[in-house]
């Protein structure tokens, strides 16, 4: 059973890395990765916003809108899947929100560290795209808890990854077409390729 | 140019949402290992970037700035349910290839920046236009990125063999590495290489 969750944790993390195999929150990955300080604080943000709101949206889609899930509001022939896109967004702008809130009343250290960067992570691809990929796999609660940890410190891992390179980039003589995003596609790809000698690992 | 015209070719070349704004990356790189796939994406993109844009901008007098990024929102998401529900319903294939990069579309980067950029500030008809543009440029680069991959990842366009593999008794042995996911990095990046070469005034200084 541990070994099931293990699997799913690491397939997250490494094998199946947000970022570098599905490009999800490219944008933001690209954008925030100059320096590893602000890259850090960022991807402790997706860490805490994917693990909550991938297990949140895995009870809302078992308990409202799967069908047949509403069969405790004696609704039982009623499918509401068409609305998952809007209800799953509704919900990671809800919890960023609260989240934001919370930490600014509980916890004023983190929040003015994480502050600039929780609104971000609203739109970012690789937070609806892990409650996306979690109603696609069918995972239950404990799975979509483990999924939206693993997939989160994935996604942390690389942009921590890719900013430390880019800091060190600056001693480099780069082409002038090529300076700043550019070689930044490219470090990137060179990362996914690196990340892709994860896949044949059996777990 | 004329400022309709200017609204519409700008987003084009000069001020590419892809290539100079970085944003929308997501979605271009992940759906172009064949062009059917990226085709059909950028029509996707293309309505639900217009539509939005016109909506936002009907609406535009009449939303308190504190909720409006809720109604832009709550504009796009719908507007991706009809989409997604369209290809679900007329071209079930392909809804299964692109899988949840069609959910995608609402956190496209590029939908919410030209609402919030764009269409708050202007009238319908140059909303419209400016979504169309900005539609038409991301379309260009994802089109320009499938084809190089498709046709040299597996020998093909649109499905039509181009160039025939070794395994049909042909000569072109297919370059595996184009249909995962490194290539597709290397490709934008050169791609940038390539833009900012013939327009030097994009070169960022670091």
């Amino acid at each position: 059973m541990f070994e099931h969750y293990l699997s799913i944790f690491l397939t997250a993390v490494f094998i199946e890395n947000l970022a570098l195999a599905f490009f999800l929150g490219m944008c933001t990955f690209l954008a925030v990765s100059r320096r590893v300080d602000t890259a850090v604080g960022l991807g402790i943000a997706v860490v805490v916003v994917q693990s909550i709101t991938v297990p949140v949206n895995n009870l809302i889609f078992h308990f409202v809108l799967r069908e047949g899930a509403l069969a405790w509001a004696g609704l039982p022939e009623l499918d509401l899947e068409f609305l998952g896109l809007i209800s799953y967004i509704g919900v990671i702008a809800a919890i960023v929100q609260i989240l934001e809130m919370a930490l600014d009343k509980y916890v004023p250290a983190l929040y003015n560290a994480l502050g600039i960067f929780l609104p971000l992570i609203t739109v970012n691809c690789a937070i609806l795209g892990g409650s996306l990929f979690m109603v696609q796999r069918e995972y239950n609660f404990t799975e979509s808890v483990t999924f939206g940890l693993g997939t989160g410190v994935g996604w942390a891992l690389a942009i921590v990854a890719l900013a430390a390179i880019r800091e060190k980039l600056k001693y480099s003589n780069i082409p002038a077409g090529l300076r700043g995003l550019g070689m930044t596609f490219i470090i990137a790809g060179l990362m996914a390729l690196a990340f892709m000698s994860f896949a044949g690992i059996q777990l | 140019m004329t400022k309709p015209g200017k609204v519409l070719l700008e987003p084009i070349f000069d001020n590419n949402a892809i290539m100079a704004q970085v944003l929308g990356i997501c979605s271009a790189l992940a759906v172009t290992t064949r062009l059917e796939t990226t085709i059909t994406m950028c029509f996707a993109v293309i309505f639900v970037l217009t539509c939005s844009n016109m909506a936002v901008a009907a609406i535009r007098n009449f939303v308190p700035s504190s909720i409006r990024m809720v109604v832009q929102m709550t504009i796009i998401a719908s507007l991706v349910i009809v989409v997604d529900q369209f290809l679900q319903a007329y071209a079930y294939n392909i809804s299964q290839e692109l899988s949840v990069f069609v959910g995608l579309i609402i956190t496209n980067c590029i939908i919410m920046g030209r609402a919030e950029g764009f269409a708050m500030k202007n009238g319908v008809p140059l909303s419209f236009l400016d979504g169309l543009g900005n539609g038409v440029g991301y379309s260009v680069v994802l089109l320009a990125v499938g084809t190089v991959r498709e046709l040299f990842g597996s020998g093909s366009l649109l499905g039509y063999p181009i160039l025939t593999l070794t395994r049909d008794a042909g000569w072109y042995e297919a370059n595996g590495l184009m249909l995962l996911a490194p290539s597709a990095f290397f490709i934008i990046g050169l791609l940038i290489w390539l833009l900012r070469t013939w327009k030097p005034e994009q070169i960022e200084e670091e």
